[in-house]
Formats: C-alpha cells, structure tokens, sequence
C-alpha cells in the first residue's frame, strides 16, 4: 500500500486500466500538457500518447456525445469535464442521450462511458463553478453516480466505472485532490458499486455524508463523542446504486437520523434518503430525520458567505444534538 | 475617426485597465485576492477602442477575462477592485467576485465565467433593442475558445437571420487555457466563420487601437442601418497566464516576451498620437499619474470596506419588490 494523493489516485487509475485495455482513453479540456486543472492525467499523454490522452476544443456537448458515440461504437471512453458545472453546457448530450440510448433503443446499446470532473466548493470560484449537483444525476435515470471521498474510494470506484459497461457520473471533489490516504497497488483493487461504507460505527445517531462531508461529520461524531453522543457516520459512495440497507441497519441501531451534503439541500438526495429510511424503518425512528445541504441561494464568492451557505460542522453536531433531544 | 478627446479617452482607459490588472496580480501574489482571477494585460486596445464608441445605452457582455471590459464600459476601480476582494462595496456585494462582476448600469451585462455563456445573451440584448426601436448596439466579448461552443453557432445564425444591432468581437489571444488555437479551431482567422452565417467577418490586428476602432465603426454603422450583425476577430495575446497561478509550461516565454517589448498596445498607441500630433506627451504623462492615484485610492478603499454581513446571504436570489 503507498500513500497517495486522491488526485494521484485517480491518475494511477486512469493510467492502469488505459495500459489494460487499449479501448479506454481520455478526452477533456486541458487533459494533455497541463494534465488537467488538478493535476489528474498529469505527463499521461508521455506514455500514452495525444491520441489517447486527448485535447479537446471547449466544446462540452461535442465532448460528452462524443463520448456516447464512440462508446456505443466499441470504444471505453473517459469524458472529462473540467468542473462539474459545465455539465448544464451539455445538458442535452447527459440527460437525453447518455441517460436514454440504452432504454429508448430497447437494450441494443452498450455504453461504457465515464463523465468524470470536480465539483464544489472551497476556492473561491463563486456561482458557476462551485456547485455540487450530483443529486440531479440520481434524480434521471439511466446513469450510475460515484462520489469517492477518500483516496482509496476513488481508486477503487474508478476502475469500477471504467469497467462497468454503463454509463457512470463520476463526481470528485476539489477540495479532496490534495487530501492523502493508503491505496492498494494491485491494479485490480475495485471497489464494487452499491456498497456503503460504515466510516465510524457509533450507536446513537446516524450520519449519512458523502464527498466533502464524510470528513465533516467524522468531524462532528469527534464533538458529538465530547458531549456523550455516540455517532455513526456512513459514506453510500455510490448514489446510482444506492445501498439503503447499510443506513437502514444503522438506524434500526440508532433511532436517529441525519443526512448532509453540500448540495443544495432541497431535492438534494438526501431527501430521497429520508424517504427511504421512512418507508423501511419508519417504526425504529425516535425522531423525525434531518437533512441539511446548502442554501436555496446561488454560491457566493466571498469565503465567508460561502460557508454561510453550506452547512458547517457545527450544524451538523447541532443536527444530532437536536434528533437525540439534547 | 479618432479625435484628440477620444484618444485621451481611450488612452486613459487603456492605463487604467494595466494599472489594475496589475494591481490585481500584486494583490494576487499577497494573498490578497483569491479565487480564479484571468489578467486582460495586453489586450487593453480591444475593450478601450470598442467600448470609446459605446453609450450607457449600449450593452456589452463579457468573459471570465472581464476586467478590461468592465473598466471600459464605465466601472469605478475602486468598487471593481472591492469586488475582487469580495467585499461589501464591491459591484455585487462580494457575491461574483472577479468572474461574474456586472454593472447593469453602465450597460454591462456582465462578465460571464461559462465560456461561450455570453453569446445568446449578448444576441437576446440586441433583439430587444430592436423590438424597442432604440438606436443602440449590443457588443459581445468572447475568446478564440469560446468560438468553438455551440452556442457561437445557434446565437451568431440567429443573430444574422433576425438582422440584429449585435456585433461579435472575438478577442484571439492564441490560446484557449493551454491549448493553441491551432489544436482546437479548424479555421486560421475565427473570422472566417462569419461565412457560413452569411454576414462579413473582418481581423484586425487587436493591438492596434486605431484598426480595432474603425473596424467597430463600421460594424456599429452596419448594425444601427439595420443590416445585421458583424464578426470581428481581434489578433491578440495574453502577457499574463491563463490564471494567476498558471505555470505557462505550454507556450514560449521569449514569445511572451517579444509581444510585451514590441506590441504592447499602450506604447503602440501612444507612438500612434506622437505621429499623429493629437495629444502632447505632457498631457498623456498627465493622464499616468491621475491613473496610479486613482488605482492607489481604489487599493485603499477596496482594502479598507467592510465584508459583507452573512445574514443578507439569501438576498436577491428573488426580485421582491
Ligand atoms: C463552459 C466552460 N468550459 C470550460 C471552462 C474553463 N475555462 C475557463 S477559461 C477557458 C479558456 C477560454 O479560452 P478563450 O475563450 O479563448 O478565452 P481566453 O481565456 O483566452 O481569454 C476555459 C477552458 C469554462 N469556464 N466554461
């Protein structure tokens, strides 16, 4: 196991599977030279060459259908698009054609195809260019969602993605590229879809988190634990599947639910979360469940009004505090 | 033409915009700004020669590297340079920033920090000085890279059709991030584009004030006699990276080097009034000095104003009365 970075992770990944299987390659706004803004394909173009570490024109539509096209033409393409943002520039390619080939053509199509990017907040790149909207992509059906949190996650549920002959969303955080952790070497290490992970096993409250606020309601389990209040924190990883089990099992424990994003929080997919746990352990609740994500408002450039919009450790402990009645 | 008050206009403007723009990356460096920040240094002839022929009436809209157009459209240094730093008096309240910044009075519709984002809006602000009757044009800003959307197409075929008072003005500055226009753009003057929707496309050197200005001029005529839209490519280049942070590993520094030493529009233009006898060193030296206390003033505001009060975070996002 090496101590790596999660975007070196990634970059390990791509690097792996592209010396795999010659189908898999790469195209994106300033993938080559620079290797992404973050540093995520950083020298690949080296190894791999400009063919299959490819450059693109600013063209996000042209850069996602055509991620379709050549997918369901026999190719196993990685699209990447430089901040999750632009995904509303190719709307159209997403949600209408990536989500639908498969179905509308009644399963004649295959389509292994990554959609990958950064997303979030934390550098001051104000409205466009800090939301976190993987919610909409559980909301349409047709693509499965990945979140990693971790370095190894994001390792693991990379090579899922690129092996799944589905289309995956894949969603990193840029906050967490610089963020370190073990990851396996072996090049077949995967992490499966549809399997929660129990980051702290507590039994008074759960806490389901993903992306950005793993790390932060691990944060506030730490407070929580100060004031006697044992918290249980899980990461879904994967929203598309979603693993309710995991959570419903921690429920039945605990009683008591709270779930957070930096997505904004109403329709965030927390939500559906909530109502989930409702349907299955309605009986086992002690209280009502909290959900807490960002503001209805767009986010602000000024650091301090971004926090104000996001929800903050603080928040959180006082969200279990509140289902746990004190 | 240009005439002696012109060119002190667009002198001034050109100063104002270095000086800020390199204020900015001085700021920049002292972690005094933060956030994406792209540096319109050495393109300052496009905005300033344009914006010259521009009222409060006509619309502009502007990219992530918006600055130069923000301060030739009429914004203040000093709320300009308070947005950056994300304060309470800044042009937004601290909310954009420096790549959403507007002033709706002045005409800006605003900078845009989706490349390609201003282009129908640009086209939307034309249709509706047409269907008012106004005697006004709408000026949209965008780069090389921005050429390469989709939304260049729809809004350029639309614009064309509906003979709207828009004229496209695309600043080519050789690269779109890292990647040289060559890789990305299948044509070598983006002008050519202009073709295939059927109306003309002119390029002009962008570091020469006096080109930019005529080309406008005519474009300005053509759209106000009803006639359509106009393409303008403006040849130019970036001194700066792409951000305030960018390594430049992807472009020569010697070439960088030469486009400063030897096309810097300001020296250029100000050899240009030498030769023309329109304005006297005395007065454009003048102009220098009012500028750097005008930027040292903005400093000062800028870092002395409040930061916004979080409570007012949810403001705005409706009209209410
Ligand atoms: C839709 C979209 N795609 C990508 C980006 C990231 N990005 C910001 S500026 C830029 C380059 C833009 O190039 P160009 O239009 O030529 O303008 P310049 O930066 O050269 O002024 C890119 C790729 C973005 N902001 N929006």
């Amino acid at each position: 196991m090496a101590v790596i970075s999660y975007a070196q992770a990634i970059r390990k990944v791509i690097a792996e599977e592209m010396r795999r299987d010659e189908r898999v390659f790469l195209m994106g706004e300033d993938v080559e030279k620079l290797g992404g803004v973050f540093g995520t394909s950083r020298d690949l173009f080296k190894e791999f060459g400009t063919d299959r570490i490819r450059n693109t024109p600013i063209s996000e539509s042209a850069i996602v259908g055509a991620g379709l096209g050549a997918a369901c033409a026999g190719m196993r393409p990685i699209a990447e698009l430089m901040y999750w943002d632009f995904a509303f520039v190719c709307a159209d390619q997403i949600f209408n054609q990536v989500c639908k080939t498969r179905y509308v053509f009644g399963g004649n199509a295959i389509i292994p195809l990554v959609i990958r990017g950064q997303q979030g907040t934390g550098r001051g790149n104000a409205a466009t260019h800090s939301q976190s909207v993987e919610s909409i992509f559980m909301h349409i059906p047709g693509v499965k969602v990945a979140c990693p949190a971790t370095p190894a996650d994001a390792a693991g549920l990379l090579r899922t993605a690129i092996r799944d002959d589905n289309p995956v969303c894949f969603f990193e955080h840029k906050a967490l590229y610089i963020t370190k952790g073990e990851v396996p070497d072996d090049p077949e290490f995967s992490i499966p879809f549809g399997e929660a992970v129990i980051r702290r096993e507590g039994s008074d409250v759960t806490i389901v988190a993903n992306l950005l606020y793993v790390s932060r309601a691990l944060e506030a389990a730490d407070e929580l634990a100060k004031d006697g209040i044992s918290a249980e924190v899980i990461d879904p990883r994967t929203l598309v599947p979603f693993d309710y089990e995991t959570v419903e099992e921690s429920v039945r424990k605990t009683g008591r639910l709270v779930v957070v994003h930096e997505a904004h929080q109403v329709n965030g997919w927390g939500a559906q979360v909530i109502t989930e746990v409702g349907k299955r352990a309605f009986r086992y609740l002690d209280a009502a469940p909290i959900h807490l994500g960002a503001k209805s408002c767009p986010l602000p450039f000024n650091l301090a009004l971004e926090q104000a919009v996001i929800p903050s450790v603080k928040d959180i402990v006082d969200a279990c505090h509140a289902v746990s009645y004190r | 033409m240009i005439d002696e008050k012109k060119a002190l206009w667009i002198y001034k403007t050109m100063k104002e915009i270095r000086e800020f723009e390199e204020t900015a990356w001085t700021l920049f460096t002292e972690n005094k700004l933060r956030g994406s920040v792209h540096l319109y240094t050495g393109q300052e002839a496009v905005a300033a020669a344009i914006c010259s022929q521009l009222t409060d009436e006509d619309y502009i809209t502007s990219t992530h590297r918006g600055h130069g157009h923000c301060i030739a459209k009429g914004a203040r240094l000093d709320f300009a340079l308070a947005e950056l730093m994300g304060k309470a008096t800044g042009y937004c309240k601290g909310r954009s920033g420096s790549m959403h910044i507007a002033d709706f009075n002045k005409g800006n519709l605003g900078a845009n920090a989706i490349v390609g984002g201003g282009l129908p809006i640009a086209t939307g602000a034309a249709l509706a000085q047409k269907m008012q009757k106004k005697n006004h044009v709408t000026v949209c800003f965008f780069g090389d890279g921005a050429s390469n959307q989709g939304t260049f197409h729809e809004s350029i075929n639309l614009a064309s059709v509906w003979k709207l008072p828009v004229i496209y003005v695309c600043e080519n500055n050789e690269f779109g991030m890292t990647v040289p226009v060559s890789q990305s753009t299948s044509v070598r003057n983006i002008s050519d584009r202009a073709k295939g929707y059927g109306i003309p496309g002119e390029t002009v050197d962008g570091n020469d004030v006096e080109a930019v200005f005529d080309a406008f001029a005519r474009a300005k005529e053509r759209a106000l006699r009803g006639d359509g839209p106009t393409l303008i490519e403006c040849k130019t280049y970036r001194w700066r990276g792409h951000w305030t942070g960018d390594p430049e590993t992807y472009r020569d520094r010697e070439v960088t080097e030469e486009w400063r030493e030897k096309r810097d529009p300001i020296s250029l233009f100000r050899t240009c009034l030498k030769a023309r006898n329109l304005v006297s060193d005395a007065a454009l030296d003048a102009v220098d000095t009012a500028v750097a206390e005008e930027m040292r003033k903005a400093v000062e505001f800028a870092e002395s104003s409040p930061e916004p009060d979080a409570a007012h975070v949810m403001d705005d996002v409706f009209y209410e009365g």
